[in-house]
């Protein structure tokens, strides 16, 4: 029986601005289960880190609950938030950015374990830290290197050995390897898998790539404009999904094989502006199937089959013309 | 191959001389593009495939870039040997160029009408007027309503800015189209949508193009050939079915193990080990060797050569010479 880590209720972040509200993070729910790895997908501006953000409360969220341990953590202290961050980490998509310049590998790992006063004695430490390079595979006779002498795969493997300083578990990975070449790519995805498994970790894996997505995540969930609009298993997701953004994402990604054909859904249009959003579904603007009612009402997350969650009015019925047709 | 080379490189070797020492950015390169064909340009950071398209237009700046020897065969001239002036007739009329970042290719003062009239006015004999209106011909062409000319650059989104840079390239009616990455800073369904622009104006207007991306999902969709380059080489060279069906460098089948597979079941990614190596100093003998999980003595001793496996199909690698 699997068990809630963390669980986010109608969490909502929003920004003003000059031009008014800015819903980055628009009534969002879900949980997220103890050694799960949940990918969070959707494309720029959709709202995808802001609510990586708050959820671990770098950013405070406008309303809403994240249920950490059973315990509402966004109405904790800044002292308290600071010792439940011990559990809670994030890895940035920039490795370049994240790190201090003028610190040496050495400081940036051992950082978090000064900030948290864990250990009293240098020796402590400084065992901890190279354990902590051993872990992410990075050698022990680069300690003394800085940043900008490391390439982007030894970065992020810094900025893992950071976040895992201090025994987390649950991480945030808020694109890891975006900025990584392919063959980088693999190697930083290896050992995030290899992490999980030795530690016992839970993921929220952000990305824009849905095929790392589908490959490190158990569930899924899609974004689009501040909402979730469909949340199932990485399996579902792909051979089934049931929104129309979904499908539509899907079947823009361009797949490096030769023996899959398959019916491209072109998008017409951009993705519409987060500030003072009209009621009614989000992608209503862009999707063939909508209706007076999607342009006027907003649709909720239902859950259709079990573990399958979708934001659409007309799911059910699209979904019945589909099997039809099948 | 032999049939009408639109463009050829032969032996191109480039370096960047700089005070850490020479960067060995491209290292006797030999490739070419038929007339229509589309030709995919793949590898990572650093391989190396901007310097060769940067070359063919001659835009690298010098110093530190130098083109140390070769020659770049376009419509049978050598554009090396060409001078400037005639280099600035080329640009823009024969040959253009898209860039990666849409948002720092377009000047963000000029309404992109103008900014696409420019490029025709410079290279036909027409008056203001007549470049307006075909400006505005090719704003349309990209799926951009002709009174939208007037705007500037910042009040479109990233994707329909892209557009207009693909307008802008086209609106010569250039033989050869240098695309060095143009959809990677889009998201995927707005890249969808410039891919398939892209593609119906290709065929439509027969251009030849040379496509840079280190997406292979992207070369599957809109490539005829591929070449994989590597530290400053091309390792391997073919058509697209056999690069995708029957790759043959251990480089190119790594780089076909690190991406995960939509359409696969739970598959292990299998990471190429190592880093790419430092372009100041390169390993030597095979520069893949470091990385390859089957080099030999010989390669980190000798140059492989490009075989010929099947025609059409070349591999740079010394384990292919083994097998005959």
């Amino acid at each position: 029986m699997s068990e809630k880590l963390i669980e986010i209720k109608n969490l909502k972040k929003y920004f003003k601005t000059k031009n008014g509200m800015l819903h980055a993070v628009d009534d969002v729910s879900f949980y997220i289960d103890k050694g799960e790895t949940l990918g969070l997908v959707g494309e720029s501006g959709c709202g995808k880190s802001t609510l990586g953000r708050a959820i671990i409360r770098l950013s405070d969220p406008t309303s809403g609950e994240v249920i950490f341990h059973g315990q509402d953590i966004t109405k904790l202290s800044s002292r308290e938030m600071m010792k439940i961050r011990q559990n809670m980490q994030i890895v940035f998509q920039d490795p370049y950015a994240s790190l201090d310049g003028r610190k040496n590998l050495f400081e940036s790992i051992a950082e978090p374990l000064k900030v948290q006063k864990v250990f009293s004695n240098n020796a402590d430490l400084e065992k901890k830290v190279f354990e902590l390079m051993d872990t992410v595979g990075l050698a022990r006779r680069l300690a003394n290197t800085y940043p900008h002498e490391l390439d982007g795969g030894r970065r992020q493997r810094v900025g893992v050995a950071r976040a895992l300083a201090l025994n987390p578990e649950f991480l945030v990975l808020d694109e890891p390897v975006s900025a990584l070449d392919v063959s980088i790519q693999a190697q930083i995805i290896n050992l995030l898998e290899e992490l999980q498994d030795k530690l016992g970790l839970t993921y929220l894996f952000i990305s824009h790539d849905l095929s790392v997505v589908k490959h490190i995540s158990d569930r899924i969930a899609v974004m689009y404009l501040g909402k979730m609009v469909e949340l199932t298993d990485y399996k579902t997701i792909f051979n089934d999904p049931m929104h129309p953004y979904t499908q539509a994402l899907l079947s823009a990604i361009p797949v490096p094989r030769l023996d899959v054909k398959r019916e491209r859904i072109i998008l017409q249009g951009d993705v519409p502006s987060p500030v003072n959003p009209k009621p009614g579904c989000r992608f209503a603007g862009r999707c063939i199937f909508a209706t007076d009612k999607c342009r006027e009402v907003d649709p909720e997350l239902k859950e259709y089959t079990p573990g399958h969650f979708t934001a659409c009015h007309r799911a059910e019925e699209l979904k019945a013309n589909k099997d039809k047709a099948e | 191959m032999s049939e009408d080379k639109l463009l050829e490189i032969k032996d191109l070797t480039v370096e960047y001389r700089t005070v850490d020492g020479v960067v060995h950015a491209v290292t006797d390169l030999n490739l070419s593009v038929g007339r229509g064909q589309t030709l995919g340009l793949v590898g990572e950071t650093g391989a190396g495939k901007t310097t060769t398209v940067k070359s063919i237009m001659r835009i690298l700046p010098d110093p530190p870039a130098k083109i140390v020897s070769g020659e770049i065969l376009f419509e049978g001239e050598d554009l090396l040997k060409k001078p400037e002036n005639h280099m600035r007739e080329i640009r823009g009329e024969k040959i253009s160029m898209i860039f990666q970042d849409p948002m720092t290719s377009l000047n963000p003062t000029i309404p992109v009408i103008d900014q696409i009239a420019e490029a025709i006015i410079l290279h036909n004999k027409i008056t203001k007027e007549e470049s307006l209106t075909r400006a505005g011909d090719m704003l349309e062409l990209v799926g951009i309503r002709r009174e939208r000319g007037t705007d500037f650059p910042h009040q479109f989104s990233g994707g329909m800015k892209q557009r207009v840079v693909i307008a802008m390239a086209l609106a010569c009616n250039p033989q050869l189209l240098i695309a060095d990455e143009p959809t990677t800073a889009l998201d995927v369904t707005i890249q969808a949508q410039v891919l398939e622009l892209m593609k119906d104006i290709i065929k439509t207007r027969d251009t030849s193009v040379i496509m840079i991306t280190h997406d292979l999902g992207i070369v599957a969709e809109i490539c005829d050939y591929v070449a994989i380059m590597y530290a400053g080489e091309v390792v391997e060279y073919g058509t697209l079915r056999q690069i995708f069906e029957n790759p043959k460098h251990p480089y190119t089948i790594g780089l076909f193990g690190c991406i995960p597979d939509l359409y696969a079941e739970d598959t292990a990614l299998i990471p190429i080990k190592g880093l790419m190596p430092d372009p100041v100093n390169l390993p030597g003998g095979c520069n893949f060797h470091p990385r390859c999980n089957h080099a030999c003595e010989k390669c980190s001793l000798e140059r492989p050569k490009m075989i010929e496996i099947e025609p059409g199909h070349f591999v740079n690698c010394h384990l292919m010479a083994k097998e005959d």
